[in-house]
Protein backbone atom coordinates (compact mmCIF):
# COMPACT_ATOMS: atom_id res chain seq x y z
CA UNK A 1 0.00 0.00 0.00
CA UNK A 2 2.05 3.36 -0.59
CA UNK A 3 -0.23 6.92 0.38
CA UNK A 4 0.23 9.87 -1.06
CA UNK A 5 1.84 12.64 1.79
CA UNK A 6 3.75 15.69 1.48
CA UNK A 7 5.74 17.39 3.85
CA UNK A 8 5.85 20.78 4.24
CA UNK A 9 8.11 23.30 6.82
CA UNK A 10 5.64 25.41 8.89
CA UNK A 11 8.21 27.84 10.40
CA UNK A 12 11.64 27.11 11.71
CA UNK A 13 10.73 24.35 14.69
CA UNK A 14 7.57 22.47 13.10
CA UNK A 15 7.03 20.08 9.81
CA UNK A 16 3.23 19.49 8.61
CA UNK A 17 2.82 15.89 7.42
CA UNK A 18 -0.29 16.73 4.88
CA UNK A 19 -1.75 13.00 4.47
CA UNK A 20 -4.85 14.23 2.19
CA UNK A 21 -7.25 16.92 2.08
CA UNK A 22 -11.05 15.30 2.92
CA UNK A 23 -12.32 14.71 6.79
CA UNK A 24 -12.77 10.61 6.42
CA UNK A 25 -12.09 8.07 8.95
CA UNK A 26 -9.50 5.87 6.65
CA UNK A 27 -7.63 9.30 5.91
CA UNK A 28 -7.37 9.96 10.45
CA UNK A 29 -6.20 6.40 10.48
CA UNK A 30 -3.27 6.97 8.92
CA UNK A 31 -2.39 10.42 10.86
CA UNK A 32 -3.07 8.07 14.07
CA UNK A 33 -1.14 5.34 12.74
CA UNK A 34 2.05 7.95 11.92
CA UNK A 35 1.49 9.59 15.46
CA UNK A 36 1.46 6.15 17.33
CA UNK A 37 4.61 4.69 15.05
CA UNK A 38 6.46 8.14 16.18
CA UNK A 39 5.96 7.74 20.23
CA UNK A 40 6.74 4.10 19.44
CA UNK A 41 10.19 5.19 17.94
CA UNK A 42 10.98 8.80 19.47
CA UNK A 43 13.36 11.02 17.45
CA UNK A 44 15.52 12.85 19.58
CA UNK A 45 14.67 16.48 19.45
CA UNK A 46 11.20 15.78 18.44
CA UNK A 47 9.13 17.98 21.13
CA UNK A 48 5.65 16.75 20.31
CA UNK A 49 3.06 16.37 17.56
CA UNK A 50 -0.34 17.81 16.73
CA UNK A 51 -2.65 15.42 14.95
CA UNK A 52 -5.50 16.66 12.90
CA UNK A 53 -8.30 15.40 10.92
CA UNK A 54 -6.20 14.73 7.88
CA UNK A 55 -2.26 16.49 9.08
CA UNK A 56 -0.11 15.23 11.56
CA UNK A 57 2.19 18.56 12.79
CA UNK A 58 5.30 17.75 14.19
CA UNK A 59 7.30 20.18 16.44
CA UNK A 60 11.04 20.06 16.82
CA UNK A 61 13.73 21.75 18.44
CA UNK A 62 16.22 23.33 15.76
CA UNK A 63 18.94 23.40 17.63
CA UNK A 64 19.19 19.53 18.34
CA UNK A 65 17.42 18.24 14.74
CA UNK A 66 18.21 19.60 10.97
CA UNK A 67 14.76 19.36 9.31
CA UNK A 68 16.31 17.56 6.83
CA UNK A 69 17.48 14.68 8.72
CA UNK A 70 13.32 14.83 10.69
CA UNK A 71 12.23 14.88 7.12
CA UNK A 72 13.75 11.71 6.60
CA UNK A 73 13.00 10.09 9.49
CA UNK A 74 9.08 11.11 8.89
CA UNK A 75 9.05 8.95 5.39
CA UNK A 76 10.80 5.79 7.08
CA UNK A 77 7.65 6.24 9.68
CA UNK A 78 5.05 6.86 6.82
CA UNK A 79 7.00 3.56 5.05
CA UNK A 80 6.77 1.65 8.51
CA UNK A 81 2.97 2.33 9.08
CA UNK A 82 2.13 1.04 5.41
CA UNK A 83 2.75 -2.42 6.94
CA UNK A 84 -0.14 -2.02 9.07
CA UNK A 85 1.82 -3.35 12.74
CA UNK A 86 0.23 -0.29 14.63
CA UNK A 87 -2.01 -0.87 17.74
CA UNK A 88 -5.79 -0.70 17.41
CA UNK A 89 -7.85 2.49 18.45
CA UNK A 90 -9.54 2.30 21.91
CA UNK A 91 -12.77 2.82 22.90
CA UNK A 92 -13.76 4.95 25.93
CA UNK A 93 -16.82 4.83 27.27
CA UNK A 94 -18.30 8.29 28.69
CA UNK A 95 -21.54 7.75 30.96
CA UNK A 96 -24.32 10.50 30.05
CA UNK A 97 -27.23 11.47 32.30
CA UNK A 98 -29.82 12.65 29.50
CA UNK A 99 -32.21 15.06 29.51
CA UNK A 100 -34.10 16.71 32.55
CA UNK A 101 -32.08 19.97 34.30
CA UNK A 102 -28.65 18.07 33.01
CA UNK A 103 -30.16 17.82 29.55
CA UNK A 104 -32.20 21.19 28.61
CA UNK A 105 -32.64 21.02 25.01
CA UNK A 106 -33.53 17.34 24.65
CA UNK A 107 -36.96 18.16 24.62
CA UNK A 108 -36.25 20.74 21.64
CA UNK A 109 -33.70 18.28 19.81
CA UNK A 110 -36.63 15.55 20.09
CA UNK A 111 -38.84 18.14 19.03
CA UNK A 112 -37.10 19.50 15.96
CA UNK A 113 -35.93 15.39 14.77
CA UNK A 114 -39.83 14.54 15.40
CA UNK A 115 -38.61 11.77 17.13
CA UNK A 116 -39.04 9.83 21.26
CA UNK A 117 -36.49 11.44 23.17
CA UNK A 118 -36.16 8.15 24.07
CA UNK A 119 -34.85 7.11 20.67
CA UNK A 120 -32.48 10.63 20.26
CA UNK A 121 -30.77 9.16 23.27
CA UNK A 122 -30.73 5.72 21.27
CA UNK A 123 -29.68 7.19 18.03
CA UNK A 124 -27.11 9.29 20.06
CA UNK A 125 -25.50 6.20 22.00
CA UNK A 126 -25.59 4.24 19.21
CA UNK A 127 -22.32 4.86 17.36
CA UNK A 128 -18.39 4.99 17.90
CA UNK A 129 -17.51 8.39 17.96
CA UNK A 130 -14.69 8.68 16.33
CA UNK A 131 -12.44 11.47 17.63
CA UNK A 132 -10.61 13.60 14.29
CA UNK A 133 -8.72 16.04 16.91
CA UNK A 134 -8.69 17.64 20.38
CA UNK A 135 -8.88 21.80 20.00
CA UNK A 136 -10.68 24.56 21.06
CA UNK A 137 -10.42 24.16 24.70
CA UNK A 138 -8.19 22.03 26.31
CA UNK A 139 -9.95 18.10 26.31
CA UNK A 140 -12.41 19.07 23.73
CA UNK A 141 -13.07 16.73 20.81
CA UNK A 142 -13.64 17.13 17.50
CA UNK A 143 -15.80 14.03 16.75
CA UNK A 144 -17.20 12.39 13.76
CA UNK A 145 -19.82 9.78 13.06
CA UNK A 146 -23.33 11.19 14.56
CA UNK A 147 -26.61 10.38 12.95
CA UNK A 148 -27.89 12.88 10.68
CA UNK A 149 -31.05 12.28 11.69
CA UNK A 150 -30.57 13.61 15.33
CA UNK A 151 -28.51 17.00 13.69
CA UNK A 152 -30.11 20.20 15.53
CA UNK A 153 -29.13 23.89 14.50
CA UNK A 154 -27.56 25.54 17.11
CA UNK A 155 -29.15 28.09 19.56
CA UNK A 156 -29.96 31.53 18.44
CA UNK A 157 -28.60 33.41 21.04
CA UNK A 158 -25.39 31.35 23.28
CA UNK A 159 -25.70 30.68 26.57
CA UNK A 160 -23.20 32.60 28.87
CA UNK A 161 -22.17 29.22 30.73
CA UNK A 162 -22.49 25.24 29.80
CA UNK A 163 -21.19 23.19 32.85
CA UNK A 164 -18.03 21.22 32.12
CA UNK A 165 -19.30 17.90 31.19
CA UNK A 166 -22.22 18.63 29.02
CA UNK A 167 -22.72 16.86 25.93
CA UNK A 168 -24.73 18.92 23.01
CA UNK A 169 -25.28 18.35 19.31
CA UNK A 170 -24.70 21.15 17.02
CA UNK A 171 -26.05 20.75 13.27
CA UNK A 172 -24.49 17.61 12.71
CA UNK A 173 -21.54 17.81 15.04
CA UNK A 174 -21.76 16.23 18.54
CA UNK A 175 -19.75 16.93 21.43
CA UNK A 176 -18.89 16.86 25.09
CA UNK A 177 -17.67 20.88 27.06
CA UNK A 178 -14.48 19.69 28.94
CA UNK A 179 -14.74 22.70 31.21
CA UNK A 180 -17.26 25.38 32.14
CA UNK A 181 -17.74 27.35 28.83
CA UNK A 182 -20.02 29.89 26.81
CA UNK A 183 -21.26 27.53 23.55
CA UNK A 184 -24.49 27.66 21.84
CA UNK A 185 -24.74 23.70 21.38
CA UNK A 186 -28.07 21.89 22.16
CA UNK A 187 -27.37 20.57 25.38
CA UNK A 188 -28.97 17.06 25.86
CA UNK A 189 -27.29 15.60 28.93
CA UNK A 190 -24.09 15.49 30.83
CA UNK A 191 -21.62 13.05 32.13
CA UNK A 192 -20.31 12.90 35.72
CA UNK A 193 -17.09 11.85 34.52
CA UNK A 194 -14.15 14.48 34.65
CA UNK A 195 -13.32 13.97 30.65
CA UNK A 196 -10.19 17.06 31.64
CA UNK A 197 -8.13 17.50 34.65
CA UNK A 198 -4.75 19.51 34.86
CA UNK A 199 -3.87 17.97 37.65
CA UNK A 200 -4.16 13.86 36.68
CA UNK A 201 -1.92 11.95 33.96
CA UNK A 202 -3.27 11.89 31.39
CA UNK A 203 -5.07 14.78 31.80
CA UNK A 204 -7.62 13.99 28.93
CA UNK A 205 -9.23 10.62 28.80
CA UNK A 206 -9.03 10.12 25.41
CA UNK A 207 -6.79 10.68 22.30
CA UNK A 208 -7.07 11.89 18.74
CA UNK A 209 -7.48 8.98 16.21
CA UNK A 210 -9.46 6.50 18.89
CA UNK A 211 -12.88 6.64 19.83
CA UNK A 212 -15.64 7.82 22.08
CA UNK A 213 -19.05 5.75 23.02
CA UNK A 214 -22.15 7.30 24.64
CA UNK A 215 -23.68 4.96 27.88
CA UNK A 216 -27.09 6.32 28.77
CA UNK A 217 -27.26 6.35 32.61
CA UNK A 218 -29.81 7.11 35.40
CA UNK A 219 -30.17 10.70 37.09
CA UNK A 220 -29.17 8.18 40.69
CA UNK A 221 -26.19 6.54 38.97
CA UNK A 222 -25.21 10.10 37.46
CA UNK A 223 -25.00 10.96 41.30
CA UNK A 224 -22.94 7.69 42.50
CA UNK A 225 -20.71 8.43 39.86
CA UNK A 226 -20.35 11.79 40.31
CA UNK A 227 -19.52 11.28 44.11
CA UNK A 228 -16.75 8.72 43.00
CA UNK A 229 -14.94 10.67 40.21
CA UNK A 230 -14.97 13.54 43.00
CA UNK A 231 -12.25 11.43 45.44
CA UNK A 232 -10.83 9.65 41.66
CA UNK A 233 -12.34 6.56 42.35
CA UNK A 234 -13.94 6.51 39.71
CA UNK A 235 -12.51 4.54 36.09
CA UNK A 236 -13.45 5.04 32.57
CA UNK A 237 -13.91 2.22 30.35
CA UNK A 238 -11.48 1.47 27.89
CA UNK A 239 -11.30 -1.07 25.46
CA UNK A 240 -10.03 -2.00 22.16
CA UNK A 241 -11.91 -1.59 18.77
CA UNK A 242 -10.81 -4.75 17.83
CA UNK A 243 -12.04 -6.78 21.03
CA UNK A 244 -15.59 -4.90 20.44
CA UNK A 245 -15.80 -6.67 17.38
CA UNK A 246 -15.14 -10.25 18.94
CA UNK A 247 -17.78 -9.09 21.25
CA UNK A 248 -20.44 -8.64 18.94
CA UNK B 1 8.63 33.62 56.90
CA UNK B 2 9.52 33.37 53.54
CA UNK B 3 10.42 35.93 51.14
CA UNK B 4 7.44 37.36 49.03
CA UNK B 5 6.16 40.80 47.27
CA UNK B 6 2.73 41.90 48.04
CA UNK B 7 1.00 43.25 45.21
CA UNK B 8 -0.08 47.06 45.70
CA UNK B 9 -1.26 47.56 42.18
CA UNK B 10 -1.51 44.55 39.83
CA UNK B 11 -1.41 46.62 36.58
CA UNK B 12 -3.10 46.10 33.61
CA UNK B 13 -2.09 42.50 32.83
CA UNK B 14 0.69 40.68 34.81
CA UNK B 15 1.02 37.07 34.79
CA UNK B 16 3.68 34.70 35.88
CA UNK B 17 5.49 32.60 33.02
CA UNK B 18 8.13 30.43 32.14
CA UNK B 19 9.57 29.16 29.03
CA UNK B 20 6.18 27.04 28.29
CA UNK B 21 4.23 24.55 28.48
CA UNK B 22 5.16 21.68 26.25
CA UNK B 23 4.18 18.45 25.26
CA UNK B 24 0.64 19.06 25.45
CA UNK B 25 -0.41 21.02 22.54
CA UNK B 26 -2.38 17.25 21.22
CA UNK B 27 -4.75 17.73 23.62
CA UNK B 28 -5.41 21.19 22.68
CA UNK B 29 -3.38 22.98 25.56
CA UNK B 30 -1.35 25.85 24.58
CA UNK B 31 2.11 26.56 24.93
CA UNK B 32 1.40 29.55 27.09
CA UNK B 33 5.03 30.76 28.83
CA UNK B 34 6.52 34.17 28.43
CA UNK B 35 5.76 35.54 25.10
CA UNK B 36 9.49 37.63 24.62
CA UNK B 37 11.29 34.67 25.43
CA UNK B 38 14.15 36.77 24.74
CA UNK B 39 13.67 39.50 27.36
CA UNK B 40 12.62 36.48 30.01
CA UNK B 41 15.86 34.59 29.39
CA UNK B 42 18.17 37.45 29.81
CA UNK B 43 16.19 38.29 32.80
CA UNK B 44 17.11 35.24 34.68
CA UNK B 45 20.88 34.80 33.18
CA UNK B 46 20.90 38.50 35.09
CA UNK B 47 19.77 36.95 38.12
CA UNK B 48 21.79 33.71 38.29
CA UNK B 49 17.94 31.72 37.99
CA UNK B 50 17.86 28.48 35.69
CA UNK B 51 16.58 29.18 32.00
CA UNK B 52 13.54 27.63 33.22
CA UNK B 53 12.75 29.74 36.24
CA UNK B 54 9.17 31.76 36.44
CA UNK B 55 9.39 35.43 35.91
CA UNK B 56 6.18 38.04 35.85
CA UNK B 57 5.24 39.14 32.35
CA UNK B 58 3.51 42.75 32.61
CA UNK B 59 2.14 44.33 30.02
CA UNK B 60 1.51 47.79 29.15
CA UNK B 61 1.20 49.06 32.28
CA UNK B 62 2.87 47.48 35.46
CA UNK B 63 2.38 46.55 39.07
CA UNK B 64 3.28 48.00 42.50
CA UNK B 65 5.00 45.33 44.74
CA UNK B 66 5.65 45.94 48.41
CA UNK B 67 8.84 43.47 49.37
CA UNK B 68 8.79 41.17 52.46
CA UNK B 69 12.41 39.76 52.94
CA UNK B 70 15.04 40.48 50.52
CA UNK B 71 15.63 39.80 47.38
CA UNK B 72 17.73 40.44 43.97
CA UNK B 73 15.00 41.50 40.57
CA UNK B 74 16.05 41.82 37.21
CA UNK B 75 13.15 43.98 34.69
CA UNK B 76 13.67 43.45 31.44
CA UNK B 77 11.94 43.79 27.76
CA UNK B 78 10.14 47.27 27.15
CA UNK B 79 11.50 50.14 28.55
CA UNK B 80 8.69 51.12 31.46
CA UNK B 81 8.47 54.07 34.22
CA UNK B 82 9.74 51.99 37.12
CA UNK B 83 11.28 52.94 40.60
CA UNK B 84 12.64 51.52 43.45
CA UNK B 85 11.24 53.48 46.86
CA UNK B 86 10.65 56.62 43.64
CA UNK B 87 14.64 56.74 42.73
CA UNK B 88 14.80 55.25 39.07
CA UNK B 89 15.00 51.39 38.93
CA UNK B 90 17.51 50.32 36.41
CA UNK B 91 16.87 48.11 33.94
CA UNK B 92 18.39 45.34 32.32
CA UNK B 93 20.57 44.60 35.26
CA UNK B 94 20.71 43.22 38.65
CA UNK B 95 18.86 44.84 41.74
CA UNK B 96 18.92 44.42 45.46
CA UNK B 97 16.10 44.86 46.95
CA UNK B 98 15.17 45.07 51.01
CA UNK B 99 12.26 45.02 53.62
CA UNK B 100 9.16 47.36 52.87
CA UNK B 101 10.96 48.57 49.77
CA UNK B 102 8.53 50.08 47.12
CA UNK B 103 8.67 48.51 43.37
CA UNK B 104 7.12 50.57 41.20
CA UNK B 105 6.57 49.51 37.45
CA UNK B 106 4.36 52.09 35.40
CA UNK B 107 3.82 52.69 31.90
CA UNK B 108 5.79 51.28 29.11
CA UNK B 109 7.09 54.18 27.20
CA UNK B 110 8.56 51.78 24.48
CA UNK B 111 7.54 48.64 23.98
CA UNK B 112 4.40 46.64 25.53
CA UNK B 113 5.78 43.38 27.41
CA UNK B 114 8.22 43.82 30.95
CA UNK B 115 9.91 40.82 32.03
CA UNK B 116 10.83 40.93 36.12
CA UNK B 117 12.95 38.14 37.54
CA UNK B 118 13.88 37.34 40.91
CA UNK B 119 16.44 35.42 42.03
CA UNK B 120 15.41 31.95 42.95
CA UNK B 121 11.76 32.28 40.56
CA UNK B 122 7.92 33.04 42.21
CA UNK B 123 7.01 29.97 43.57
CA UNK B 124 3.81 29.16 42.47
CA UNK B 125 2.99 25.27 41.75
CA UNK B 126 4.23 23.45 38.29
CA UNK B 127 0.69 22.31 36.16
CA UNK B 128 1.73 20.05 33.42
CA UNK B 129 5.32 20.70 33.38
CA UNK B 130 5.24 24.55 33.45
CA UNK B 131 4.66 27.63 36.00
CA UNK B 132 3.06 29.47 33.24
CA UNK B 133 -0.31 30.80 33.93
CA UNK B 134 -3.19 30.13 31.03
CA UNK B 135 -5.65 32.99 32.03
CA UNK B 136 -8.51 30.90 29.19
CA UNK B 137 -7.68 27.65 30.57
CA UNK B 138 -7.80 29.53 34.40
CA UNK B 139 -4.35 27.52 35.33
CA UNK B 140 -0.81 27.52 36.35
CA UNK B 141 0.77 30.65 36.94
CA UNK B 142 -0.42 32.14 40.79
CA UNK B 143 -4.41 30.31 40.97
CA UNK B 144 -4.54 30.37 37.23
CA UNK B 145 -5.23 33.73 36.77
CA UNK B 146 -3.63 37.38 36.59
CA UNK B 147 -2.50 39.02 39.47
CA UNK B 148 -4.52 40.82 41.71
CA UNK B 149 -3.68 43.72 44.85
CA UNK B 150 -3.21 41.24 47.74
CA UNK B 151 -1.33 38.67 46.38
CA UNK B 152 1.41 37.26 48.08
CA UNK B 153 3.72 36.13 45.80
CA UNK B 154 6.42 33.84 47.04
CA UNK B 155 10.04 33.60 46.01
CA UNK B 156 12.04 30.16 45.74
CA UNK B 157 15.32 29.70 47.28
CA UNK B 158 18.22 31.02 44.91
CA UNK B 159 20.29 27.92 43.33
CA UNK B 160 23.82 30.70 43.37
CA UNK B 161 24.66 33.67 46.08
CA UNK B 162 22.84 36.29 43.98
CA UNK B 163 23.92 39.48 45.34
CA UNK B 164 27.23 38.36 43.13
CA UNK B 165 25.22 39.87 40.22
CA UNK B 166 24.50 42.97 41.46
CA UNK B 167 25.05 45.65 39.45
CA UNK B 168 26.25 43.68 37.07
CA UNK B 169 26.07 45.31 33.50
CA UNK B 170 25.92 43.42 30.10
CA UNK B 171 27.23 45.47 26.88
CA UNK B 172 24.53 47.33 25.30
CA UNK B 173 24.38 45.07 22.03
CA UNK B 174 22.22 42.41 24.24
CA UNK B 175 19.31 45.29 24.69
CA UNK B 176 16.92 45.46 21.54
CA UNK B 177 15.70 48.37 20.80
CA UNK B 178 12.00 48.52 20.03
CA UNK B 179 11.85 51.26 17.91
CA UNK B 180 8.25 52.69 18.02
CA UNK B 181 8.95 55.22 15.76
CA UNK B 182 9.47 52.74 12.85
CA UNK B 183 8.50 49.97 10.82
CA UNK B 184 9.14 46.50 12.35
CA UNK B 185 10.34 43.85 9.97
CA UNK B 186 9.46 40.32 11.09
CA UNK B 187 11.16 37.79 8.72
CA UNK B 188 8.78 35.11 7.68
CA UNK B 189 8.82 31.57 6.42
CA UNK B 190 6.21 31.22 3.92
CA UNK B 191 3.79 28.17 4.28
CA UNK B 192 2.26 25.98 4.77
CA UNK B 193 -0.79 27.09 3.28
CA UNK B 194 0.60 30.03 0.98
CA UNK B 195 -1.30 28.01 -2.24
CA UNK B 196 -4.57 29.04 -0.79
CA UNK B 197 -3.73 32.99 -2.03
CA UNK B 198 -3.43 34.31 -4.97
CA UNK B 199 -0.68 36.28 -6.80
CA UNK B 200 -1.82 39.31 -5.93
CA UNK B 201 -2.58 38.02 -1.78
CA UNK B 202 0.62 36.99 -1.43
CA UNK B 203 2.56 40.44 -3.51
CA UNK B 204 0.37 42.15 -0.84
CA UNK B 205 1.23 40.31 1.97
CA UNK B 206 5.22 40.97 1.61
CA UNK B 207 4.94 44.30 -0.27
CA UNK B 208 2.47 46.30 2.34
CA UNK B 209 2.95 47.75 6.21
CA UNK B 210 0.70 46.50 8.63
CA UNK B 211 -0.95 48.28 11.56
CA UNK B 212 -1.64 46.30 15.19
CA UNK B 213 -4.77 47.08 16.68
CA UNK B 214 -6.14 46.79 20.20
CA UNK B 215 -7.70 43.63 20.09
CA UNK B 216 -4.33 41.67 20.12
CA UNK B 217 -3.51 40.04 23.02
CA UNK B 218 -2.15 37.12 24.43
CA UNK B 219 -3.39 34.47 21.92
CA UNK B 220 -2.64 36.40 18.86
CA UNK B 221 -1.26 39.62 17.58
CA UNK B 222 -4.15 41.14 15.11
CA UNK B 223 -2.97 43.27 12.00
CA UNK B 224 -5.13 45.58 9.86
CA UNK B 225 -4.03 47.08 6.63
CA UNK B 226 -4.37 45.79 2.84
CA UNK B 227 -6.34 42.63 2.71
CA UNK B 228 -4.67 39.57 1.98
CA UNK B 229 -6.71 37.72 -1.08
CA UNK B 230 -6.99 34.24 -1.28
CA UNK B 231 -7.15 32.50 -3.77
CA UNK B 232 -11.04 31.84 -3.94
CA UNK B 233 -13.92 32.29 -1.01
CA UNK B 234 -13.57 28.53 -0.54
CA UNK B 235 -9.92 29.19 0.56
CA UNK B 236 -10.84 31.19 3.00
CA UNK B 237 -10.90 28.18 5.02
CA UNK B 238 -9.23 24.82 5.08
CA UNK B 239 -9.64 21.34 7.00
CA UNK B 240 -8.65 22.43 11.02
CA UNK B 241 -4.94 21.40 11.30
CA UNK B 242 -2.16 22.04 13.94
CA UNK B 243 -0.97 25.43 14.60
CA UNK B 244 2.70 26.44 15.04
CA UNK B 245 4.33 29.52 17.48
CA UNK B 246 4.13 32.62 14.67
CA UNK B 247 1.31 31.59 12.28
CA UNK B 248 0.30 33.91 10.27
CA UNK B 249 -3.18 33.15 9.82
CA UNK B 250 -5.52 34.93 7.18
CA UNK B 251 -9.27 34.54 8.33
CA UNK B 252 -12.10 35.51 5.83
CA UNK B 253 -11.63 39.18 5.96
CA UNK B 254 -8.07 39.11 4.73
CA UNK B 255 -6.39 40.50 8.15
CA UNK B 256 -3.80 38.62 9.38
CA UNK B 257 -3.46 37.25 12.39
CA UNK B 258 -0.07 36.50 14.20
CA UNK B 259 -0.77 33.39 16.87
CA UNK B 260 1.30 33.73 19.89
CA UNK B 261 1.74 31.49 23.02
CA UNK B 262 -1.74 31.16 24.25
CA UNK B 263 -3.32 31.36 20.80
CA UNK B 264 -5.39 27.81 20.21
CA UNK B 265 -3.73 24.35 19.10
CA UNK B 266 -5.79 23.73 15.89
CA UNK B 267 -7.52 25.88 13.53
CA UNK B 268 -9.57 25.71 10.82
CA UNK B 269 -8.08 29.32 8.60
CA UNK B 270 -5.13 29.19 6.04
CA UNK B 271 -1.67 30.00 7.49
CA UNK B 272 -0.06 32.25 4.75
CA UNK B 273 3.54 32.05 6.54
CA UNK B 274 5.14 31.83 10.12
CA UNK B 275 6.97 34.29 11.87
CA UNK B 276 10.85 33.01 12.73
CA UNK B 277 11.50 32.15 16.52
CA UNK B 278 14.53 34.74 16.57
CA UNK B 279 11.74 37.52 15.79
CA UNK B 280 8.56 36.55 17.91
CA UNK B 281 9.97 38.96 20.73
CA UNK B 282 9.20 41.53 18.13
CA UNK B 283 5.64 40.85 17.82
CA UNK B 284 5.28 40.88 21.30
CA UNK B 285 6.53 43.68 21.88
CA UNK B 286 4.20 46.11 19.63
CA UNK B 287 1.66 47.97 21.01
CA UNK B 288 -1.42 49.15 19.21
CA UNK B 289 -1.21 51.49 16.32
CA UNK B 290 2.81 50.16 15.81
CA UNK B 291 3.66 49.29 11.99
CA UNK B 292 5.35 45.97 10.41
CA UNK B 293 6.03 44.60 7.39
CA UNK B 294 6.82 41.00 6.59
CA UNK B 295 10.16 39.71 5.06
CA UNK B 296 10.27 36.20 3.69
CA UNK B 297 13.65 34.08 4.58
CA UNK B 298 14.21 30.23 4.37
CA UNK B 299 13.62 27.78 7.22
CA UNK B 300 17.77 27.28 6.98
CA UNK B 301 18.01 30.93 7.06
CA UNK B 302 15.73 31.45 10.37
CA UNK B 303 17.55 28.45 11.63
CA UNK B 304 21.19 29.86 11.15
CA UNK B 305 19.68 33.41 13.53
CA UNK B 306 18.54 31.05 15.79
CA UNK B 307 21.74 29.51 16.39
CA UNK B 308 23.05 32.79 16.35
CA UNK B 309 20.81 34.25 19.08
CA UNK B 310 22.11 30.88 21.17
CA UNK B 311 25.82 31.52 21.10
CA UNK B 312 25.30 34.88 22.14
CA UNK B 313 22.81 33.64 24.71
CA UNK B 314 25.48 31.34 26.26
CA UNK B 315 28.20 34.00 25.93
CA UNK B 316 26.17 36.17 28.10
CA UNK B 317 25.98 33.40 30.55
CA UNK B 318 29.93 32.97 30.30
CA UNK B 319 30.23 36.90 30.94
CA UNK B 320 28.11 37.02 34.09
CA UNK B 321 29.51 33.92 35.92
CA UNK B 322 30.95 35.70 38.93
CA UNK B 323 34.71 36.34 37.64
CA UNK B 324 37.50 38.22 40.02
CA UNK B 325 39.92 38.54 37.33
CA UNK B 326 38.26 41.36 35.63
CA UNK B 327 39.73 44.91 36.59
CA UNK B 328 38.32 46.70 34.14
CA UNK B 329 35.16 48.72 35.67
CA UNK B 330 31.80 48.72 32.73
CA UNK B 331 29.10 52.52 33.04
CA UNK B 332 26.35 52.23 30.82
CA UNK B 333 25.13 55.74 29.61
CA UNK B 334 20.91 56.21 28.48
CA UNK B 335 21.31 58.77 25.74
CA UNK B 336 17.65 59.41 24.12
CA UNK B 337 16.06 55.42 25.02
CA UNK B 338 19.85 54.22 23.76
CA UNK B 339 22.47 52.52 25.61
CA UNK B 340 25.94 53.09 25.10
CA UNK B 341 29.14 50.85 27.18
CA UNK B 342 31.91 52.85 28.73
CA UNK B 343 35.15 50.67 30.13
CA UNK B 344 37.13 52.51 32.36
CA UNK B 345 40.22 50.13 33.37
CA UNK B 346 43.42 51.43 35.22
CA UNK B 347 46.74 50.79 33.77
Amino acid sequence: MSIGFCIKPAGDSALLVQLGNKISPELNAKVRALNVALQHNPIEGVIETVPAYCSLLVCFDPLKLEPATLEKHLERAMETTCEGNISQPSVTVIPVCYGGDLGPDLEFVSAYCKLDPEEVIALHSAPNYLIYMLGFTPGFPYLGGMDPRIATPRLENPRTKIPAGSVGIAGEQTGIYPVDSPGGWRIIGRTPVNIYDPFRTPPVLFSAGNYIRFQPITAEQYQTTKEQAKIGAYKVRTYNLEEEKGML
Amino acid sequence: MPTFFEVVSPGFLTTVQDSGRFGYRSIGMPVTGALDQYSYRVANLLVGNDENAACLEITLLGPTFEVHGSAVIALNGALFQATLNEQPLPQWQAVEVKENDIITISEAKVGARGYLAVAGGFDVPMVMGSRSTYIRGEIGGFQGRPLQRGDKLEIGSPSKEPLQYVGKLIPSEYIPRYDASGIVTLRVIMGPQEHCFSQKGLQDFLMSTYTVTSESDRMGCRLEGTSVEHLSKGHAQIISDGIPLGAVQIPGDGMPIVMLADGQTTGGYPKIATVCTVDLPLVSQCKPGDKVHFLEITQDEAISLLKEQEDKLHKLQLMLTPDASSTARHFRVMVESRYFDVWVEER
